[in-house]
């Protein structure tokens, strides 16, 4: 054989493959179809007196139907760093992971905690390099030894460094409780509360945020993920009788039994199993 | 050039929400959430999408809302010089028929409205219309409009309708269930439906429709 009959994918990167049949399709006038988790989404992040704290809502939608109605947003990046993603979910959740171990790899190489400002030069050349092909929009906090750190990453790979963020689809909800409210040096129970406000104001002013609030305090060698801090939408009706789903809701006309495999009979005794 | 610049303007919006009506042997459930969205935002968590046209016949309607009372004030108003001329309100066939006509009569430049049309019929039992935007209709035993209708509608088959048509007699035309029970099964598509459909929300409105009279009721729904 000269080729391998199988296709193997490459160590590293995508697979391009399809790109050029795609485009010979788009120009035939076929639209591609969107069929991914490109979710809404309410994500913050603030810088109280001694660390970073981090929120996010828990709702995944796929255009206007709720996929996941408590999914985490708030990603695992290093013991000291967290990340919160907003975007297409498989984009963020992978971005992150490839991030979080380069970041694991280079800690075994240094034997130093790792930096809030490497994980940001990671993520933004990543996005840099696809040009805002890989939509993720995150929020990244974290406390190292040079302090404590907030940043916002864009798509294209751009980032800001400041005190109070926000992004995703209820950045605008969340941004005008952080406008009024946030100041500096908040106790942690004042961030996590005014945290929690700013997610509640996504969760309920924006469709493609809800369901509960996450929440994230990472301070001097220490973390807490509290995961549904707060839960304010429940169930408000069940029914008081449940369900009985009654059988024959369709007609049987005919019935034939086609046996896949025709029966086959052992018949014990002989030399069975010989060693 | 300044044509250019609105060429992708609409004159459509989808407003979002759902509507539901059940038809019983003497009362019919007509429900609808009160939740009117565009795009991302909530525009209000209060907006009634239920139309009284005539003491036994409502409407309720889901799409585009401005559309929505374009075509209620036009049935309205067709409505009052029907009393006029014949000294009686429409009765709910009737009224869907209009409907039907009205909704044709824009073919080419159609009212963006989903409706469903429940009341009593000329005998007193219960009866639902359900239309698509350009007036095709039909009279059903229930049915769901709008942005939930696909999440709803295969609760409401298996709950209500006749096992089979094939099967022999022929179930009625009405649902067996009786009114509380109807309303309870409204209330409970409609908090699943909440959960999964991010257009539809905030509160329920419910309008029981009997020989005696309306009756309104509002449960609380999801504000996420």
């Amino acid at each position: 054989m000269t080729k391998a009959a199988i296709h193997v994918p490459p160590k590293g990167g995508f697979s391009f493959d399809l790109c050029r049949r795609n485009e010979m399709l788009a120009q035939n006038g076929l639209k591609p179809p969107c069929s991914f988790k490109k979710t809404g989404t309410t994500i913050v992040g603030l810088i109280f007196q001694d660390g970073v704290i981090l929120g996010a809502d828990t709702r995944a939608t796929e255009g206007p139907i709720v996929a996941d109605k408590n999914c985490e947003k708030i990603h695992y990046m290093a013991p000291n760093i967290y990340c919160c993603g907003a975007g297409t979910a498989a984009d963020t959740e992978a971005v992150t992971d490839m991030v979080s171990s380069q970041l694991q790899l280079h800690r075994y190489h240094t034997g130093r905690e790792s930096r809030v400002v490497t994980a940001l030069s990671l993520l933004k050349s990543h996005l840099f390099n696809y040009q805002g092909h890989v939509s993720a929009a995150l929020v990244l906090g974290g406390v190292d030894v040079t302090g404590p750190h907030l940043h916002t990453i864009y798509p294209h790979g751009s980032t800001d460094t400041l005190p109070f963020a926000t992004m995703g689809s209820g950045s605008l909800a969340a941004m005008a409780v952080f406008e009024s409210k946030y100041k500096e040096g908040l106790t942690r129970d004042e961030g996590i509360q005014l945290v929690s406000e700013a997610i509640c104001s996504g969760i309920f002013n924006d469709l493609g945020s809800g369901s509960n609030v996450d929440v994230c305090v990472i301070t001097k060698g220490h973390k807490e993920y509290l995961r549904n801090h707060q839960q304010p939408n429940p169930r408000t009706y069940v029914s008081s009788k449940g369900y009985s789903f009654v059988k024959g809701h369709t007609e049987v006309l005919t019935t034939k039994i086609t046996p896949l495999k025709e029966k086959v009979e052992v018949i014990e005794g002989g030399d069975a199993m010989e060693e | 050039m300044a044509s250019k610049q609105h060429a992708n303007w609409s004159p459509y919006d989808n407003n979002g929400g759902t509507c539901v009506a059940i038809a019983g042997a003497d009362y019919c459930v007509i429900a609808a959430d009160t939740r009117m969205s565009s795009g991302y935002n909530i525009l209000t968590r209060d907006y009634s999408k239920i139309c009284k046209l005539a003491d036994k016949c409502l409407l309720a309607s889901s799409g585009f809302q401005a559309d929505v009372r374009a075509l209620q004030k036009v049935l309205t108003a067709r409505h009052l010089i029907y009393q006029h001329q014949h000294n009686k309100q429409m009765s709910c066939p009737a009224m869907g028929q209009l409907l039907s006509n009205t909704l044709y009569y824009k073919r080419f430049f159609p009212y963006y409205a989903f409706n469903v049309l429940g009341g009593l019929d000329e005998k007193g039992q219960g009866c639902v219309f359900t239309y698509d935007a350009v007036g095709s209709y039909e009279r059903v035993v229930y049915s769901t409009q709008g942005s939930g209708s696909t999440l709803i509608m295969p609760v409401l088959d298996n709950k209500l309708k006749a096992p089979s048509p094939l099967i022999l007699p022929a179930k009625d035309a009405v649902t067996p269930l009786i009114e509380s029970e109807a309303v309870d099964l409204v209330k409970d598509v409609f908090a699943s439906a909440v959960e999964r459909d991010i257009y539809t929300g905030d509160r329920l409105e419910i309008v029981v429709v009997k020989p005696d009279g309306i009756r309104r009721e509002f449960i609380e729904l999801r504000k996420d």
